[in-house]
Parts: C-alpha cells; structure tokens; sequence
C-alpha cells in the first residue's frame, strides 16, 4: 500500500525506492516522506533537518536524524555509503548546489531531485504578462520571504546533468496532482529526476 | 508536546546498595598499570528486570554526581540528581525498564575513592589512591552489570563526564550496549576544558590544609575545594543565563566598598562554594577532573576504522553551552557517519548552559522516550505510529 494522502511526488519516491534499501533524506522534514519507507519497505533511513520542531516528529517517529544544513551534512560519508540520496524541494534552498549535488552522487549510489519548475507556464505568465516574480503552486512565496535561492527549470537542470555528465535514470513531470507527459518544461509544476555518476543500466 | 509532559510523579523512597569485587588476589588491573581491590561500588536500581533481563538502562552521573539518581532515601527529602529523568512515565520509565545508576570508582559516595580505607595501611588512601581513568569507571561498571546478571544494555546515558562513560561503554563493551545516549559530552577533552580543570586542581593543592593530601583527620581544604567549585559552576552556565539569575542586583542596597560579596552572583558562588565542601572529597576532585583529561576517543578509539557497530545513537548537545560546545557532539556525529552507525542528532535551544543537560526536561524527554520505544520495541513502533 503506498503511503495516503500524501503529495504525488511523494508517492512517485515511494515507488522508486526499493525494499531494504539505505536512504539518506536531506531536508527531511517532519518525516513524512521517509515514514512510510521504513514501515512499509523496511528501509534504513536516515534525515537531515534544521527545524527543531521537525527533528523532534522524527525521532517520534522512530526515525534516525541529524540535525545540521545539508551543505555541511555530507563530507564525511565515506563513498557509496546509500542506495539513494534523496534532495526533494530542497535543492533550491541550497547555495553551494553543485556541491552538494556532486557529494550526494558520491555518497549515494542514485540521487533522486525533485525541485518546482521556473518554466512552468503559469510562471512565464506572471513574468510575461504581468512582469510579476512569479507565484505558483510550487513557488507559493514572495520575492522578499522565499527560502529559495536556485530558480531553475526542467531544461536548465536537463542541461547541467549534460555538461557534469551526470546520467538520467528517470524524470517524472507532475503538475498539482497527475502525470504530466507533453512538454514538461511549458506544462510542468514540478520535476522528479532520478540521476547516478555511475556506469549502471537498470 | 502530545503525549509526553513532564510529570512529578516519582519512584519513591529507594536505597543505596553495595557490591564488593576484586578481593585479595584478584585485585582489579588499572589502564595505568596499577592495580586496586578490594573494589566497592554503590548503586541504586529502579524498576523491574524483565524475565529475558532485555530492559536493563544504565544511567551515568557526572563528575560530582552519585549514585542516587531517583526517587528518596528514607527519612530524607533530596531527590536524586536525575529525578526529572527517571521514574514512573518519565524519559527513563520505570514501568517498563530497569534502571540503574553506580557511583564512580575514585568518587566519595560509597564507591571506593581516595577517601576510602586503604586495607593495606587501615587509613584513608589519600595520595596512595591509584591513578583511574573513564574506562577504568566503565570497567567496574562492568563488573557491576556482570554481578546483577545482565548481559545487554537496553541502554546507557549520561551527560557530560557520563557522557564519556557512555562512550567508554561503547568502545569497551560495544556488543553488550544496544543504544547510547550521550548527552553535552565530547570524544576528547580539549585544552580549554584540560585548562579550567588544571585551575581546579590547583586551587584545592594550593590551601595549606590540603596537606599533601592528607587532610582526613583534620577536615577538608575547606577554602581550596570551596574556590575549584566556584570555578566549576561559572563553566556550567552561560552568559545569559547568569544575566538572568543574577544581573548586576546586589545583595544589600549599596557597595559595601570591601571585600565581602556585593553582588547576589558572588553571593551564590560562595553558597555553592560552601555546599560543596560540605559534600564532596577533596582529593575526589582531584582524582576525577584528571580521568576525565586523559579521556579521548577521537580518531578510531571509539569505532576502529573499517568497522561499525549496531549499537543506536541519540546525541544531545546544547546552544549555550559553552564548556561542552555543540561542536564536540558534531564531532561525535562525524565519527558515526564515517562508521555507518544509526544515529540521531539534535541541538536542544537553551540558555541555560552546560546545566542545561540536568533543567531542560521536557525537550529531553521527548527525544529519548520515544528513542528507547524505538530501541526497545524495534519497528513495531514504527508501524503504530499515528494509529
């Protein structure tokens, strides 16, 4: 049973994630992405959170987590230490994002990044039409109290994995609650790609 | 918080108890070299061992702690040091674990120290009290849980130098401890700490009525040991908090001019002072603030390099404390990445200080109940969550 009521991005990271895996969440909430792995997937789970509040709904969870900022979380991970680095609607907090980027490929076999698209054509719209800082769905905040610090779209970041040779397991294009199949990067809310530095075929 | 509040219930009245190992002959073999024995040890138990004796929690006390943890002694009022922690529906529950707490070896409160009798010359040891160390703590510890047939540790915890034998345990003992708990505590003692120490140890030897060490027939260095406490207790809370408790207020209306204590905070480090003389040996101090300077698990002390262990961590550090800076406890986490070790990490807000380990209870209280339900109860928890 996948996990109820949860976001569709969420229940597309439950379905990619295997039995048993070890997953390492940055920005890991209160949890609720990783809960439901580990009740339903007996995964080894392990968050990486700054809010005190949310730390304390994890490990009343049963959850293992840290609490530290992502860019200083990863260094000491020795290499393939996870199956899967998870950094889902965190990436765009992050500032030095190549380098976490690189250190979650290098500690984890996979890297799944979910992050809201730029390009979203309610975006272009407000930008176009209206020459606002676009507010959507995904980007619900104001120019002066967003937590976000990257703004990028589906193409951009297709784009940075091309140059880093960085390889595309999977992309998922959603919109606020189904499967977007055309023209993800016009009709997309948001992006879930599943990337490796690795030579395997699934 | 939801379901966990801090509550006053408590165990109740408990009682010391004593177990003496390492007779004549089986003299018990010090990291030094030295050995010692007979070897007393003090310790208190709350709650029931279960049949498969799976619930066993041992609580470690810092440098001048002891081992009443819980609860009251009969005819007394002054309840144990980690009283807030421990009882029935606290963070350590005594309805449904065991716990237990000893008094240090080289300690003054029933466990034997350099205050007690040296069998050998039928005086106190003093000076002849050999040199110990935190594993040698750990191991008497051991020989303790041995006595008490217990094999596993459900748990160990402690905070700041019970900390350190929460890591000692772990290093020394790692199959016999299921989850560790150290709380504001470090992998190494840093100069700072080595430092303010040293000033402590140096106050006590430099009163006159220290006498080498041996003082006992004539009462402790009552104003060395006074002043190393003071010391301690300014490290033990933060800026903050002493601006709080204590601002510039004065004790009476006006300066008196002199030396005697104007301010309430002077006033309340000579109470401490005061106090502690009161209750704690003199060469105790001495003994302990030197096991724990040696202390340092860092590089691959705790964990050796290419293996891990399956022992949990919940490591606890605190905002303002400044005398075992957060930083240390990272340290701590650094390690458990390198080594994969399951571990929980969380910088507790307080501005209490160091203190802040034995006042902020609710917060606490949170983390390691539902740590140990975790630990206890494995994923069965997890799965009933919420329902």
């Amino acid at each position: 049973m996948a996990a109820e009521n949860i976001h569709l991005d969420y229940s597309i990271i439950y379905s990619i994630i295997e039995q048993g895996s070890r997953v390492l969440d940055l920005g890991c909430g209160e949890g609720d992405l990783l809960y439901p792995l580990v009740r339903d997937k007996q995964i080894r789970a392990q968050g990486i959170e700054l809010n005190d509040k949310a730390i304390q709904e994890c490990v009343k969870k049963g959850l293992s987590v840290f609490q530290d900022d992502i860019e200083n979380s990863l260094r000491e991970y020795p290499d393939n230490s996870f199956d899967y680095v998870i950094l889902n609607q965190s990436m765009q907090e992050v500032r030095k994002v190549d380098c976490v980027i690189q250190d979650a490929l290098r500690i984890g076999s996979k890297v799944i990044i979910g992050f809201p698209n730029f390009a979203y054509f309610k975006s272009r719209i407000m930008l176009f039409f209206r020459g606002r800082s676009p507010i959507t769905g995904s980007l619900p905040y104001l120019w002066f109290d967003t937590p976000n610090v990257r703004f990028l779209s589906i193409t951009d970041f297709k784009n940075f994995c091309a140059e880093k040779k960085i390889r595309i397991i999977e992309d998922h294009y959603l919109d606020d609650k189904k499967i977007v199949h055309l023209l993800p990067n016009l009709l997309a809310m948001n992006a879930v790609f599943v990337i490796t530095k690795q030579d395997v075929t699934r | 918080m939801s379901n966990v509040t801090t509550n006053n219930s408590s165990i109740g009245v408990v009682e010391t108890h004593y177990h003496t190992y390492a007779q004549r002959g089986k003299e018990h073999k010090l990291e030094s070299g030295e050995s010692l024995g007979p070897i007393t040890i003090a310790y208190e138990t709350y709650g029931k061992l279960n049949k498969d004796k799976s619930n066993a929690i041992l609580a470690l006390h810092a440098l001048s702690g002891d081992a009443h943890a819980a609860g009251v002694h009969k005819g007394e009022d002054n309840k144990g040091w980690w009283d807030d922690m421990i009882g029935p529906d606290k963070a350590f529950d005594t309805n449904r674990y065991f716990v237990i707490c000893s008094n240090v070896i080289g300690g003054c409160k029933g466990s034997t120290g350099p205050s007690s009798v040296n069998q050998a010359t039928g005086k106190p040891y003093a000076l002849d009290f050999p040199f110990i160390t935190v594993a040698d703590m750990v191991h008497a510890q051991r020989h303790l849980i041995d006595y008490l047939g217990i094999e596993n540790l459900l748990c160990v915890a402690g905070g700041s130098m019970g900390g350190m034998q929460v890591l000692q345990w772990v290093a020394s003992y790692p199959n016999r401890v299921k989850a560790a708990i150290p709380i504001a505590t470090t992998l190494k003692h840093s100069p700072q700490q080595i430092a303010f120490n040293e000033v402590i140890r140096q106050s006590i030897m430099a009163d006159p009525a220290w006498r080498e060490g041996n003082y006992y027939e004539y009462g402790q260095p009552e104003k060395g040991l006074s002043v190393a406490r003071m010391i301690g207790h300014i490290t033990f809370m933060s800026d903050q908090s002493m601006e709080k408790k204590f601002s510039r207020r004065l004790k009476k209306d006006q300066f008196s001019f002199g030396f005697d204590p104007d301010f309430e905070v002077e006033g309340y480090l000579h109470y401490r002072g005061a106090n502690f003389v009161k209750r704690f040996d003199a060469n105790s101090y001495l003994y302990i603030t030197k096991a724990i300077d040696y202390f340092d698990l860092s590089g691959s002390k705790l964990i050796p390099a290419g293996k891990s262990i399956d022992t949990r961590f919940l490591i606890i550090s605190f905002k303002s404390d400044w005398l075992y800076p957060a930083y240390q406890s990272q340290d701590i986490v650094r390690l458990l990445k390198k080594r994969h070790v399951d571990a929980t990490y969380c910088e507790l807000s307080s501005t209490y200080g160091h203190d802040a380990f034995l006042v902020e209870i609710e917060e606490q209280t949170t983390l390691i109940k539902h740590f140990l339900d975790k630990t206890f109860n494995g994923y069965m928890v997890v799965k009933n969550y919420g329902s």
